[in-house]
């Protein structure tokens, strides 16, 4: 038997939901950030149909380049490029954001889908659930 | 809690993985190993250095499922499998092969 037979098995075949991730915080300074995405990477388990959302300062989550030996904290944006590994595959950005900040999406560590304030609102009306950090 | 290696003290947490990652070597995966009563193999070592490399590249010990399908990618499908990891970690690859390697517990495992 395979690991996906085993996975199907233990959700019982059951129903796949809409779950949205959005990330408003900057990646430091707070656990906001590295908690979501350990929630993320254990929800991954129950095959769900996940997105991410990166608003405000949580589009620094993305960033290249982060260094963080002066705050004596793990980098974990690598991290980030590991959730393709884990089936999650889909991650906005929004626009409004990334401009205020002067940054753009090749300034972030993972390919990801750059949305406008009405598409975003769009994103969230069609989840079944949406949790905010 | 802690483990004695060669007369060096080694930090780890209660359930025996390596509090700081930087305190790892091969004597210390192949003590750890002693204790689940384990002789560490080729076929071992090669599921250890993977972890080590994916953890180096992306900051997190993987779930199984993602252990198992990376190994199959890198070693092919007669290695990216449960039974064959199973087999090698009886303890359950990702937890018992991450301690071996000195990574922290997968995130999720409980």
């Amino acid at each position: 038997m395979s690991d996906e037979d085993m996975m199907d098995d233990e959700a019982g075949g059951g129903v796949v939901k809409k779950f949205l991730y959005v990330n408003r915080k900057a990646p430091y300074g707070t656990i906001y950030a590295l908690e979501s995405l350990e929630v993320v990477l254990i929800g991954a388990a129950f095959d769900q149909d996940v997105s991410l959302a990166f608003i405000d300062d949580g589009v620094y989550q993305l960033t290249k380049g982060q260094q963080t030996d002066g705050i004596g904290m793990k980098n974990f944006s690598p991290t980030y490029r590991a959730l393709e590994m884990y089936d999650v595959e889909k991650l906005y950005v929004d626009q409004d954001s990334l401009t205020a900040r002067g940054l753009n999406a090749e300034d972030l560590i993972v390919p990801v889908e750059v949305l406008n304030t009405t598409q975003m609102a769009e994103l969230m009306e069609t989840q079944d659930v949406v949790f905010s950090f | 809690m802690s483990i004695e290696i060669n007369g060096q003290t080694i930090e780890t947490d209660e359930e025996g993985y390596l509090t700081n990652l930087g305190d790892w070597n091969e004597d210390i995966a192949k003590v750890l190993a002693e204790q689940d009563e384990l002789e560490l193999t080729s076929n071992h070592w090669e599921v250890i250095n993977f972890l080590r490399e994916y953890y180096d590249e992306y900051q997190i010990a993987p779930a199984v499922r993602v252990l198992t399908k990376a190994i199959g990618k890198k070693l092919g499908p007669d290695k990216g499998n449960s039974k064959y990891l199973y087999d090698l970690f009886p303890y359950g690859p990702a937890k018992q092969a991450c301690r071996f390697a000195g990574l922290p517990k997968p995130t999720g495992c409980v």
